[in-house]
């Protein structure tokens, strides 16, 4: 078999950087977009030295939607095409701010909600053209429900999983699969300033879940796979006693 | 973010705030007051602990560089673990030169404590085989340092316990091996005279030596144990992976499990349970080398207020006495632990100003912490090596005063001209009081 081939975007990201070591280790072809490129040079590097048959970088501003599609089209161009795509970019916005700072508000949706279902699509039409694939999105279990905490985060992430819903009904019968991550609280830099508890997950071990799905082509993946169950919960809870109740 | 990170020993505690390092190419991140940088947290006392401080937590430097297959240059970054390392290339015939008893502290930690192994008397310390590292300093400069560039700082950094700046990346000199395994010899002995006799003989047709003893043994019997010695394997084999013992310790019991009758019974047992004539056996470097990482996390044994490790050099002239005399002091206290080593080091010069390593025995062994009778045995044992000629291990140490220290590593005044003004950490305050 031939190398698989693998497009990250956002790959600076520690989990997306976790889940590049794993096809690494298993003789991949990696293409990493990430904003700093030397820093996704450093990545490359490391990929290479870990057993990646090919490992290379580009810089991309995903605020920069006109970007996109050339950026999307080197990596089809230079991989010959990719089994395994995964958008990974995002940031964690304050929502205090977001309440009262509008700008900052719309900018932090457009990079966690627009950005992501704009690559999204030209990476769907790049697999549906090819017929195989996979899209792997990192969404959240922020975007299962509007909390007051976390809301503008939450809503960006609820309309990429949303949008995921409805492509993965429409790329099923090409071949292509597409796959909805809904990580929990994980210990990356993303979230240093939290007090972390028995709840939260390293990125090796998200990296781990998410490989897993792609190897397995599920349509939707919690991880780690306790948060189903917690946002079943949050997701049942009446409206009327969720107003209520801070969370 | 304050964490209560610990070192290996589980005291002293100190509170810290805790910055992570991921980018070998930006500068220092922001801190006030006085910082340490720190890899995996296992050395034993306070040379990883900045109570007080800030901890640059330096583990999420952890990407490899560049490798070269042909020749075994290796460069990465100073967060790697040695035991990524050994995954990525013993199966590509690489080994590492040299490796503690322990295969999680990374490459940034290996140099700052110029680590040794039981390959010592063969091959020097780590650093004998570090070929280049980068320092970045809390002013922002950074330098490329090996023996022929900055080599002043090359000397100060390997051995230099963090102080000198923070290890961004480091090349290192990887060995050729056949394979994962090693053909082993064990041998019982009966009393101290034993071991330098087997250490001698040895020497030279093995690569790897080491012994175990039973620290509780008296009279006749001090200094009896068990001694290793062993070579890579000359032939690959297609034997798979040892199963890695799932063993832990879950918790730490309200109270030490090493005490004077669990020490006895364990350490005769020991010795008993190892056969009289030698054995030879054919085993994979991880239960050979690391037995200890068989058991995570089993410094929790030693209880709440964790232990001591005690970790000295003497000289050759005054080594047989001297061990003699510790082994002495230790039995009599009735305190020590189930592993106790003792070690030959070799004569290749270790190349830091305050390296550890140097020719002569080594000893170590832990102690449970019970408070004041620990320290004033320690002390006592601290007067054998001082008057010997030795020195203590700081990596180990948590208690030393600053006057054996100075008196251990008199090259610390050049050394301290080097140290970066905003770095420092629980050891170096105390030993420069």
């Amino acid at each position: 078999m031939n190398s698989q081939r693998v497009l990250i975007i956002g790959a600076t990201s520690a989990i997306a950087e976790a889940v590049a070591r794993l096809y690494a280790s298993r003789g991949a072809s990696l293409y990493l977009i990430a904003r700093d490129p030397a820093r996704a040079q450093a990545i490359a590097q490391d990929l290479q030295v870990r057993g990646a048959e090919a490992a290379h970088a580009d810089a991309l501003d995903v605020s920069d939607l006109a970007a996109h599609a050339g950026a999307i089209d080197r990596a089809f161009n230079t991989l010959g095409g990719a089994d395994v795509t995964l958008i990974a970019h995002g940031t964690l916005p304050d929502q205090a701010r977001c309440d009262t700072d509008n700008d900052y508000a719309l900018r932090e949706f457009s990079l966690n909600g627009t950005a992501t279902i704009a690559l999204a699509s030209r990476i769907a039409q790049k697999l549906e053209s090819q017929g195989s694939g996979t899209l792997a999105v990192i969404s959240s279990v922020a975007g299962d429900r509007g909390r007051a905490s976390n809301y503008l985060y939450g809503s960006a992430k609820g309309a990429v999983s949303t949008y995921l819903s409805g492509l993965r009904q429409r790329l099923n019968a090409r071949g292509v699969n597409v796959l909805t991550i809904k990580p929990g609280f994980v210990d990356t830099p993303m979230t240093a300033a939290f007090k972390k508890g028995l709840l939260w997950a390293k990125p090796d071990q998200i990296a781990r879940g998410i490989v897993h799905a792609i190897d397995k082509r599920r349509s939707v993946v919690y991880l780690p796979w306790f948060w189903r169950g917690i946002m079943a919960v949050i997701r049942g809870i009446p409206e009327f006693v969720f107003r209520r109740i801070k969370l | 973010m304050s964490e209560s990170l610990q070192s290996w020993g589980r005291y002293p505690r100190a509170v810290q705030h805790v910055l992570r390092l991921r980018d070998r190419s930006s500068p220092l991140p922001a801190f006030s007051g006085h910082a340490l940088p720190r890899g995996n947290g296992r050395s034993y006392g306070d040379v990883c602990l900045d109570d007080g401080g800030t901890l640059l937590d330096a583990r999420g430097l952890d990407r490899f560089i560049a490798f070269d297959p042909v020749t075994g240059v290796l460069r990465c970054e100073a967060g790697v673990l040695l035991d990524t390392i050994l995954e990525l290339c013993v199966p590509r015939g690489w080994f590492l030169p040299v490796v503690p008893g322990t295969r999680f502290v990374t490459v940034g930690g290996a140099i700052a404590n110029d680590v040794h192994g039981k390959n010592h008397h063969k091959v020097g310390s780590f650093g004998c085989h570090l070929r280049a590292f980068e320092l970045l300093r809390s002013d922002g400069t950074r330098r490329v340092c090996s023996r022929e560039e900055n080599a002043d700082w090359f000397a100060a950094t390997a051995g230099g316990l963090g102080l000198t700046g923070v290890i961004t990346w480091a090349e290192l000199q990887l060995k050729p091996v056949p394979g994962a395994w090693f053909d082993t010899e064990t041998i019982r002995y009966g009393q101290l005279d034993d071991f330098f006799q087997l250490s001698a003989e040895s020497e030279h047709a093995f690569d790897y030596t080491v012994a175990w003893i039973d620290c509780t043994a008296r009279g006749e019997a001090l200094g009896r144990g068990v001694f290793s010695r062993g070579n890579h394997a000359p032939t690959p084999t297609s034997v798979g992976e040892p199963r890695e013992g799932g063993l832990r310790m879950p918790f730490a019991p309200p109270f030490s499990l090493v005490n004077g009758s669990s020490l006895r019974a364990f350490n005769t047992l020991y010795f008993r349970r190892a056969p009289k004539t030698s054995r030879r056996a054919h085993e994979h470097y991880r239960p050979w080398l690391f037995p200890l990482d068989g058991i995570r996390d089993w410094n929790r044994m030693y209880g709440p207020r964790g232990f001591l490790q005690y970790q000295c050099v003497l000289p050759p002239a005054a080594a047989h006495d001297g061990v003699h005399e510790l082994l002495g002091r230790i039995s009599a206290s009735g305190s020590g632990s189930f592993l106790a080593v003792l070690k030959q080091l070799g004569a290749i010069r270790s190349p830091g100003l305050l390296s550890f390593p140097r020719l002569g025995t080594t000893l170590a062994l832990d102690f449970a912490n019970r408070g004041p009778a620990t320290f004033e045995l320690l002390d006592r044992l601290d007067e054998v090596v001082a008057a010997a000629g030795g020195a203590v291990y700081p990596a180990k140490d948590a208690r030393m005063s600053g006057e054996r220290f100075r008196g251990y590593f008199p090259a610390w005044r050049q050394f301290s001209e080097f140290t970066d003004p905003a770095l420092s950490s629980g050891f170096w305050r105390r030993v420069m009081q």
